[in-house]
């Protein structure tokens, strides 16, 4: 079963401006899809139409079944947890989480048993009298979720729940997220800008760009066959290599240098690289590399370099030596990933 | 007040002169003169006073005329505040929830504040006046005879109803920015919450501005008692005969019409300490405004 | 969804029929024969006699001694308007800024004597006031129409809220570069308050062209009458007529609102804000 169908939506805005063109997405049930894409792509609109606090311009949603486009966001039967949380600042936590249920008429015992309960999970029962003013930012932060938690929705939105926290607190609750809803077994949309975030929560990745998908799939399908470059560029840090290359029979043509290759297409392609997958050593066989600079990252290095008059950096273990001056690059043939010269769709 | 700060041994003392000069000759001595003459029985003529204790307040306060003054404008602040605050708060909430033309409502809606007290006052008597007036044929539907300056309460509604209109511009500024300062997420959150638009505004709205709502009803006291003095001026037309006024227009006609100093005077005091308290609780409000941020 | 948008659209629209309609209807009235409206009441639509009443007000002597023209009058609500404004502008900025810049001793003492003058407006201590005024031979003066209504310190506090909001780093940088007392009010302060001054400008200028007591009591002579003085004048020649000049006490109506509320319409944001920030 599905829980949620995006069915070709599109969004204008009043003043003309194109958010969402043309999107058709489906979130199964118990799945965590994340929506990914730069700043600007579209991701909040989705979530919002899908929350009905956005109209839908054309194109349809469906929530368990039923199309809701003309559904009140309070009819639709979802939770959204916000960046900024949203908490309502004049009441306490306990009224926080309460609010809904009493709203649609859940019985007082009921909801007491229901607040309990998710205050416990969220490790918040000790300020469930406080007002949100008087917590912390990661507190308030278990506040929000437990409101979208005590309902008990059909699915949950997240808007970039975590981007108001630190760095640390950030990978905490991170996971928290993930194994809550594993528990509990909801549905739930993540939009995130944080592809890290995205390789890590998801069951499956949406990759969205100016309103458009670019792909759809798990994480590691949108890591390891990246549809377009943009996907290629977008997901895994550091960015994957994308240089301009002739395909001949000889192997790749990259200015002076030809990198073996096994593919049947020829002409002009954009080839891509991950840098973890290049190896680079000192002497030995393969292309010539001049390194440039070396970026100490803890457990790797980042060895940037030029290759036939192009740019490329290559992720080294941190254990192995640093290559200096003229230095050489070899990869396996079947890491190379080839996208059209000018579309950058995938070959 | 932790800013760093300079010290210089004279010059703040020339930078507040000017603001001390005023106050002192303009505001401290009219404030002390009125306070002595409270206690003074003046000869207008011969200007010289007797003391008298607190006979002028005595008199003052069991004036019949007095106390029908405090009974009306206590009437007149309180509808007058109401209905303004009441008025302004439902075209703000409409104003924050339009797309639509939202900046024609909101500048035609505040034209109003632009005029002066007895500007408004001189366009009510006309709407009202018995020869000429549109609303006195329109109250006539309802077989109202309305006579303005000769009906005591008829007098009385235009003036509240002027006061009003008048003050409406003002709260609903204030209002739709205090709407407009309710974080857009906490609205969302709330249309996800409740499916009720009138719930949703008594159970969350209302809340997070009551400290604007509360502020606001200080300053509407305020404007009621003290600003509508043009207005009133202009519809009792220097006639007050058998008129409504309110305190501090009888602080001004029993001063300078009556040339009773002493009683003008004692009424003063008594508007002092009114203001004294609306002040004490206006500033215990803004401690509590504090909280919700 | 729909239901509310309409219901909204319903407000709003009445409520812009309650709030413009009676100046819609004083405009319209205004351009009619004054014997037609004593007649037939205030009129809607145009009665063609807008440019022949509004240049009579302007132009034609009027007044118990025919001296006085609304032009004039118009001047001098400009002037007490504009003096208004500028003059509590300056005193309460500098005031201000020796309350929050400056380490004194007397702080304490003139900032609650300051604060003192929140609570008695002029109207209830209008009476003293004037005889001060009248002590000082400042009746029918601009100095006496304009100084006392700077008493009141609103402005100082609105200013004082201003600077303490201002980062602490800024002085403390201003000194590190060696600017003194006087450089960082002009070469720092001033420019950052340039947008809280306009704001403050435009909320005082409406309060100055609007007062209506003061300047009733202040000016007997009628060369110093603002036009919102003259209202009370036209009124009580108005009473004393066969048939009143209702179109030319509308036009003058119309006249003295239209300075302000171009200002307040023209600069609607800066209003807003002044007026909201002024108060808190
Ligand atoms: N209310 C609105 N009116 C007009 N245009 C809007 C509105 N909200 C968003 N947009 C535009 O729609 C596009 C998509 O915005 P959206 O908020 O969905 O981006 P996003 O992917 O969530 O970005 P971010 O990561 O910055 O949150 C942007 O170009 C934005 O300028
Ligand atoms: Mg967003």
């Amino acid at each position: 079963m599905t829980t949620l169908r995006i069915k070709n939506v599109f969004k204008r805005y009043p003043n003309g401006a194109e958010a969402v063109k043309g999107v058709s997405v489906e979130v199964g049930d118990g799945e965590l899809v994340v929506f990914v894409g730069p700043s600007g792509c579209g991701k909040s609109t989705l979530l919002r139409m899908v929350a009905g606090l956005e109209d839908v311009t054309s194109g349809e949603i469906e929530l368990s079944g039923r199309v809701v486009n003309d559904l009140e966001p309070a009819e639709r039967n979802i939770a959204m947890v916000f960046q900024n949380y949203a908490l309502y600042p004049h009441m306490t936590v306990r009224q926080n989480l309460a609010y809904g249920l009493k709203n649609r008429g859940t019985s007082k015992s009921e909801i007491d048993s229901k607040v309990e309960a998710a205050g416990k999970l969220l490790q918040i029962s000790d300020f469930l009298e406080r007002k949100p003013s008087q917590l912390s930012g990661g507190q308030r932060q278990r506040v929000a979720m437990g409101r979208a938690i005590v309902r008990d929705p059909a699915i949950f939105l997240f808007d970039e729940p975590l981007s108001n926290l630190d760095a640390k607190l950030r990978n905490q609750m991170r996971l928290e997220i993930k194994s809550l809803q594993r528990r509990l077994k909801t549905a739930a949309v993540y939009v995130t800008h944080d592809q890290v975030e995205a390789m890590t929560l998801a069951d499956r990745i949406v990759v969205l760009n100016n309103g458009l998908i670019e792909q759809v799939g798990t994480p590691a399908e949108v890591y390891s066959r990246p549809d377009s470059t943009f996907v290629a560029s977008f997901i895994g840090a550091p960015p994957m290599n994308l240089l301009s290359a002739t395909l001949t029979d000889a192997g790749a043509q990259l200015g002076d240098q030809v990198l073996p290759v096994q593919t049947s297409l020829r002409g002009d392609v954009q080839l891509g690289l991950r840098p973890e997958r290049i190896k680079i050593s000192q002497s030995g066989s393969g292309a010539s590399i001049e390194v440039t600079i070396v970026e100490e990252l803890g457990a790797t290095r980042l060895v940037h370099g030029i290759v036939g008059g192009q740019n490329i950096s290559v992720a080294v273990d941190a254990e192995l030596p640093v290559p200096t001056g003229q230095a050489v690059i070899s990869f396996r043939p079947d890491d190379a990933h080839f996208f059209h010269a000018t579309t950058g769709r995938r070959l | 007040m932790n800013k760093a700060q300079f010290g210089s041994p004279w010059m703040p003392y020339l930078l507040l002169a000017p603001q001390m000069l005023i106050i002192a000759i303009f505001f401290l001595w009219p404030a002390a003169e009125a306070v002595r003459s409270s206690f003074y029985l003046e000869d207008p003529f011969f200007g010289t006073g007797t003391f008298v204790g607190l006979d002028n307040y005595r008199d003052a306060l069991s004036a019949s005329d007095y106390r029908r003054t405090a009974i009306f404008t206590g009437i007149f602040v309180f509808l007058v505040s109401l209905l303004s605050l009441s008025i302004g708060l439902m075209l703000a909430v409409s104003a924050d929830r339009v797309l639509r033309g939202k900046s024609t409502y909101k500048t035609l809606l505040m034209w109003v504040y632009a005029i002066a007290p007895p500007v408004a006052g001189l366009i009510g008597v006309m709407l009202f006046d018995q020869h000429i007036g549109p609303l006195v044929d329109f109250a006539a539907i309802f077989g109202w005879d309305y006579r303005i300056g000769v009906n005591y309460w008829d007098t009385g509604i235009t003036m509240i109803i002027v006061a009003t209109w008048k003050q409406i511009p003002y709260n609903f500024i204030f209002f739709l920015s205090g709407l407009q300062s309710i974080p857009k997420s906490v609205k969302e959150a709330a249309s996800i919450d409740c499916s009720s638009q009138n719930r949703r505004f008594w159970t969350i709205t209302f809340p997070l501005l009551a400290p604007t709502s509360f502020f606001l009803l200080i300053l509407n006291i305020a404007y009621a008692m003290f600003e509508t003095f043009g207005m009133i001026d202009l519809i009792v037309k220097d006639q007050p005969g058998n008129s409504p006024v309110t305190l501090v227009y009888k602080v001004y006609r029993d001063g300078f019409r009556g040339n009773d100093l002493g009683g003008s005077s004692a009424q003063s005091v008594i508007l002092m300490l009114l203001v004294l308290v609306l002040t004490i609780v206006q500033f215990r409000l803004i401690e509590k405004r504090v909280h919700y941020n | 969804m729909l239901r509310t948008k309409i219901y909204d659209h319903f407000v709003l629209l009445l409520g812009v029929f309650i709030m413009m309609g009676p100046l819609v209807v004083a405009f319209m009235t205004s351009t009619f024969d004054h014997v037609l409206i004593h007649k037939e009441g205030m009129q809607v639509g145009w009665g063609g006699k807008f440019i022949e009443t509004y240049s009579t007000v302007l132009s034609q002597q009027g007044g118990f001694t025919g001296e006085v023209t609304g032009w004039l009058m118009t001047q001098n609500s400009l002037i007490l308007g504009i003096g208004f404004a500028l003059g509590k502008i300056v005193v309460s900025m500098l005031a201000a800024y020796a309350i929050v810049y400056f380490r004194f001793r007397a702080a304490t003492f003139c900032f609650w004597i300051i604060f003192l003058t929140l609570l008695l407006p002029l109207e209830v201590r209008i009476l003293p006031s004037y005889e001060v005024v009248q002590q000082l031979g400042l009746l029918n003066s601009y100095t006496g129409l304009i100084v006392p209504l700077i008493a009141s310190a609103t402005g100082t506090f609105f200013f004082r809220q201003f600077f303490k909001s201002i980062p602490n780093e800024l002085v403390e940088a201003a000194r590190v570069d060696g600017a003194g007392p006087m450089q960082f009010f002009f070469d720092i302060l001033l420019p950052l308050s340039k947008t809280m001054m306009a704001a403050i400008f435009i909320i005082m200028f409406v309060v100055g062209w609007n007062q209506y007591l003061w300047p009733t009591l202040m000016t007997t002579d009628e060369s110093y009458f603002t036009l919102v003085r003259g209202i009370k004048q036209i009124m009580q020649i108005m009473i004393g007529a066969d048939i009143p000049k209702y179109n030319e006490a509308l036009a003058m109506a119309m006249l003295s609102m239209l300075p302000p509320a171009l200002v307040i319409i023209i600069f609607q944001r800066m209003f807003i804000k002044g007026l909201v920030e002024n108060e808190k």
